[in-house]
């Protein structure tokens, strides 16, 4: 028989048992439902924990370090510290070289240092960071007060929220106010007294005061990146911190190295790639410059399968609904072959062969599982939605950003229906091979 | 004129079930020929195998010994797939029971031989008018088989054994849920329809004055066996 005949024939069929066809499609749409909200839980943590992460920037980025720093990560215990000969210095023209790298989007150092801020007139001692452009994508800022800074070259500051209570218990009041930043300068000894050989790098300390303007206030500590910026109180574009040369706590170790150049060196540089994938590759590079190099890659990847367990955990549970609507199926058809024996006969005296008989209930069982696909990504979709919605009620009342904890993307609405109609035809093996077997004399005497 | 090869032609055909320990012979040993356009009533009483026999010619039984040899073919041979398409293209059956789907309109009920041989959609309608308007029933196209007589549901039954236009038609009991009156009208519509050449028919009945009236011949069957096979009129 033709696909057209076939299941015009199928839904003539399934229409004439409507209530308990209706009730088996319902069987299998609760079941797909509980299927996809189970894994669109899974996905939607899985998206939430991750897109949380790769905003914060931990598993695109490689944290760079001189191997001369005997404590940056990744330095090893002391007894395998051997002087290596392919050492470098991390100043001004190694963060060049590295940003020119294939796959990589930004370098940065990481700048921090203790200071005081007088703001009404009053002093405040305070951690100064440096944000890079790149973090106001990180998360971090979003649902803050005021906004982020307006370039990355603009005298603005913004304060993380108890700093800022310290200042004055109404932060927003704050917004659009000034302060002054007063630091410590570093000055090269070697710009002040150019020409004296024999200067080892050393340096003098100038006070100097720098105005901001207050543009907004930040509830959470920005941790972007690895050693992150947790404990800035007080955050500025980072290019305007690189110009301050503020005496930083490493400025010391600084004078104790050969260095004869004027160019800055950084204890460490933050090398940001394209995708996590990146990750592993870039950072071996950089070991071949001659660098220590980290990542967080390796907690990335437990993450990824802890994941997978999880999702096929919850895949497991969702689809023990489906099982049971899978016997409702092969009994909604074991039924249909009783009632329509004598019309099995009857196709067959007409001509019917048997596998148009097996394709018959085949595509009535297929029919149900399409239509219960359906309506369950639709059911399961709901159930998401309404579980995010709970949550989100919850989190306001606990003061708390709303999250988005279930997510059904199109791979999972296709492989949901695929599954469902899969599991129906299955389902229909049995009553369908049955049907087709059935003696045409013995169907056609059934009353 | 040369003679035309018999349409249907059994060769020592035996069918027999086993119930338990003993064994049933409801066609036993038959030989019959049955001439390309004839008319053959099979007479019995109840039990006497001659709708066994009418199923084995039909491809919807096998015999367990013998030929059945239907237009040069031995269905004996033929796969279940074969037998199919020999019911779909070169038979056509009328039931005692009528047996049409009672949910589909008998335009869909004649129809449906048509979706089963995968004709082609732009001929169907035209083929399931043509065969209403033999059997006289063409007004009543859109109508269920619940809202007919029960002779015009014998004879929607005779348009759907014939939309295909086989070449042997089958009829059990044709009559047998009908008046005097009706059933006689039947039988005059099968009459019509031998008159198509190369057109034969083989009626189980067990009226035999009507079969005496209508058939070119009538074979009598009784206990399973053949008993006499002779001209009607």
């Amino acid at each position: 028989m033709k696909l057209r005949d076939l299941s015009d024939l199928a839904f003539r069929n399934l229409r004439e048992a409507v209530l308990r066809n209706s009730l088996t499609t319902l069987g299998v749409a609760v079941g797909v439902a509980s299927l996809v909200a189970m894994l669109s839980l899974g996905v939607g943590l899985q998206q939430l924990a991750t897109s949380r992460l790769a905003k914060s920037g931990l598993f695109d980025s490689i944290f760079v370090t001189p191997k001369t720093n005997l404590r940056g990560p990744g330095g090893g215990p002391p007894a395998t510290r051997t002087p290596d000969a392919k050492a470098r210095l991390l100043d001004a023209d190694a963060r060049t070289e590295i940003s020119r790298m294939p796959n990589v989007v930004e370098v940065y150092p990481q700048i921090r240092f203790f200071t005081e801020v007088r703001y009404d007139g009053k002093p405040y001692a305070t951690m100064v960071a440096g944000m890079p452009e790149s973090s106001k994508a990180s998360g971090a800022f979003d649902g803050m007060q005021g906004q982020f800074f307006s370039s990355p070259n603009a005298d603005e500051a913004i304060l993380q929220v108890e700093f800022a209570k310290d200042l004055n218990p109404q932060t927003s009041s704050l917004i659009g106010k000034d302060l002054i930043l007063r630091y410590a300068e570093r000055q090269s000894l070697a710009a002040q007294a150019s020409g004296s050989a024999g200067n080892s790098g050393g340096f003098s300390v100038v006070p100097k005061e720098k105005h901001f303007r207050i543009i907004g206030v930040v509830e959470t500590e920005p941790a972007s990146g690895f050693g992150g910026f947790g404990s800035g109180r007080l955050l500025i574009p980072l290019p305007i911190a690189e110009t301050l040369r503020a005496a930083q706590v490493n400025d010391l170790r600084d004078i104790l190295r050969d260095s004869s150049s004027d160019k800055p060196t950084y204890s460490s540089l933050t090398v940001r790639v394209k995708s996590p994938s990146l990750v592993e590759a870039t950072e071996a590079k950089l070991k071949d410059l001659g660098f220590s190099a980290f990542s967080l890659l390796d907690a990335s990847k437990s993450l990824r399968i802890f994941f997978s367990v999880f999702d096929l955990l919850l895949g497991i549970f969702g689809s023990l609904a489906l099982a049971v609507a899978t016997l409702g199926i092969i009994n909604t058809l074991v039924m249909a072959i009783l009632e329509r024996r004598r019309e099995i006969g009857v196709l067959k005296a007409l001509g019917a062969a048997d596998r148009d008989v097996k394709e018959l209930f085949f595509v009535e069982a297929g029919v149900m599982g399409l239509f219960g696909g359906i309506l369950g990504v639709l059911l399961g979709w709901l159930i998401g939605r309404t579980l995010t919605l709970g949550t989100n009620i919850y989190l306001h009342r606990q003061n708390l950003p709303g999250v988005d904890i279930s997510s059904v993307p199109w791979w999972l609405v296709l492989l949901s229906i695929l599954f469902a109609v899969g599991v129906s035809l299955a389902a229909g093996l049995y009553p369908a091979s049955h049907a087709a077997r059935l003696d045409p004399v013995q169907a056609l005497r059934y009353e | 004129m040369t003679e035309l090869p018999p349409a249907i032609r059994l060769e020592s055909v035996s069918r027999q079930y086993t119930m338990g320990e003993s064994v049933i012979r409801a066609v036993n040993d038959v030989c019959l020929t049955v001439p390309s356009g004839e008319f053959l009533a099979l007479l019995g009483s109840s039990g006497s195998g001659k709708s066994t026999l009418l199923n084995l010619i039909a491809g919807l039984d096998r015999p367990s010994s013998g030929a059945v040899i239907a237009q040069g073919k031995n269905l004996s041979k033929m796969s279940s797939l074969e037998l199919a398409r020999y019911r779909r293209q070169t038979v056509g059956m009328v039931f005692q029971s009528f047996n049409l789907l009672p949910r589909m309109t008998l335009e869909e009920n004649v129809e449906l031989p048509l979706r089963l041989a995968e004709v082609d959609y732009s001929e169907r309608a035209a083929r399931v008018r043509e065969a209403l308007q033999r059997v006289g029933l063409e007004k009543r196209i859109g109508h269920r088989p619940s809202e007919l007589s029960g002779g015009e549901q014998q004879r929607t039954a005779i348009a759907r054994a014939l939309v295909n236009r086989p070449k042997i038609l089958l009829a059990d009991e044709p009559t047998g849920n009908l008046d005097s009156t009706t059933g006689e009208a039947i039988l005059t519509l099968l009459r019509e329809i031998q008159k198509n050449p190369g057109m034969t028919i083989v009626m189980v009945t067990h009226e035999r004055a009507l079969a005496e009236r209508f058939a070119d011949r009538l074979a009598v069957m009784g206990d399973g066996k053949l008993l006499s096979n002779g001209a009607a009129r």
